[in-house]
């Protein structure tokens, strides 16, 4: 059980060091990094490659926007298998809608209750 | 001094001014915080299949997820995550914590701009490519495995 979580440590720190690497070689910015991960995230998912590493390293895949691309790409293949032709529409959002409502919420939430404040650094 | 010069000239302006990112240091605690948060994630997780044992190890995902969504949004709007991310880099950009900051941190910086225009259109000036684009590979996705 204690070893999984250096199992998560490795896997999640190592995916956040490759996007820092891309950031420092080409200059890319952090929408484009956040965009490129999800896209490979799916793409590893619908190629059946993702899934071990998510049984290896748990929230170490899932916690990664990775994660997220995977969440897209397996809920638009389970969705399939129980709806058919409309799960390729139904699926994708489906998986992700916990996420993405939450993080719209609790940003329309905090935007409500803070205000912006000056950048000292 | 013609164009050409001019250019070049401005280039290098341009290439001496941009802030350098340490390269080791950076690397090291984008691994660092990215790990963390991950660590954080599964800890969170274990806590949740612990406490209830009837939950699914989805659920128990998908509630976690929402609980890192929450607590980024929340160091977001006290101004904190944005100095973790001055030193952890990617580190706090690619966990989906740094999903939550994309779209928290514009809503606060433009809600002086109106709640309507201002707030709610900003907010997805980062995270809508990315779920425009994660949208539209996972239809794509569907599409290649239904007709395999």
């Amino acid at each position: 059980m204690w070893l999984m979580y250096l199992n998560v440590f490795l896997v999640g720190g190592l995916i956040c060091m490759i996007g820092q690497i891309l950031l420092i070689k080409t200059n890319i910015t952090s929408s484009r990094i956040l965009v490129l991960f999800v896209v490979i995230g799916a793409i590893l998912e619908a190629l059946g490659l993702y899934e071990p590493i998510v049984n290896f390293a748990g929230a170490g895949a899932l916690v990664p926007i990775t994660g997220f691309g995977r969440s897209l790409a397996k809920g638009a293949v389970d969705a399939i298998k129980t709806q058919g032709f409309l799960g390729v529409f139904t699926g994708g959002l489906t998986a992700t809608a916990g996420g993405i409502a939450a993080a719209v919420i609790f940003a329309y939430l905090f935007a409500l209750i803070f205000n912006s404040r000056t950048k000292k650094y | 001094m013609d164009d050409k010069e001019l250019h070049e000239k401005y280039n290098a302006y341009v290439q001496a001014k941009i802030p350098k990112t340490k390269n080791f240091p950076s690397l090291f605690y984008s691994y660092l915080v990215g790990g963390l948060i991950c660590m954080l994630g599964q800890g969170i997780s274990d806590t949740l299949l612990a406490i209830f044992p009837s939950m699914t190890k989805d659920a128990a995902s998908a509630w976690m997820l929402i609980g890192l969504i929450f607590l980024a949004s929340f160091l977001t709007g006290l101004g904190v995550y944005d100095r973790i991310g001055v030193f952890a880099g990617a580190g706090s950009i690619v966990p989906i914590t740094g999903f939550s900051n994309s779209i928290a941190s514009p809503a606060i910086e433009y809600k002086k701009e109106g709640i309507i225009f201002g707030l709610c259109v900003k907010m997805f000036s980062v995270a809508g490519p990315v779920i425009v684009n994660g949208l539209a590979v996972s239809i794509i996705v569907g599409i290649i495995y239904m007709f395999l």
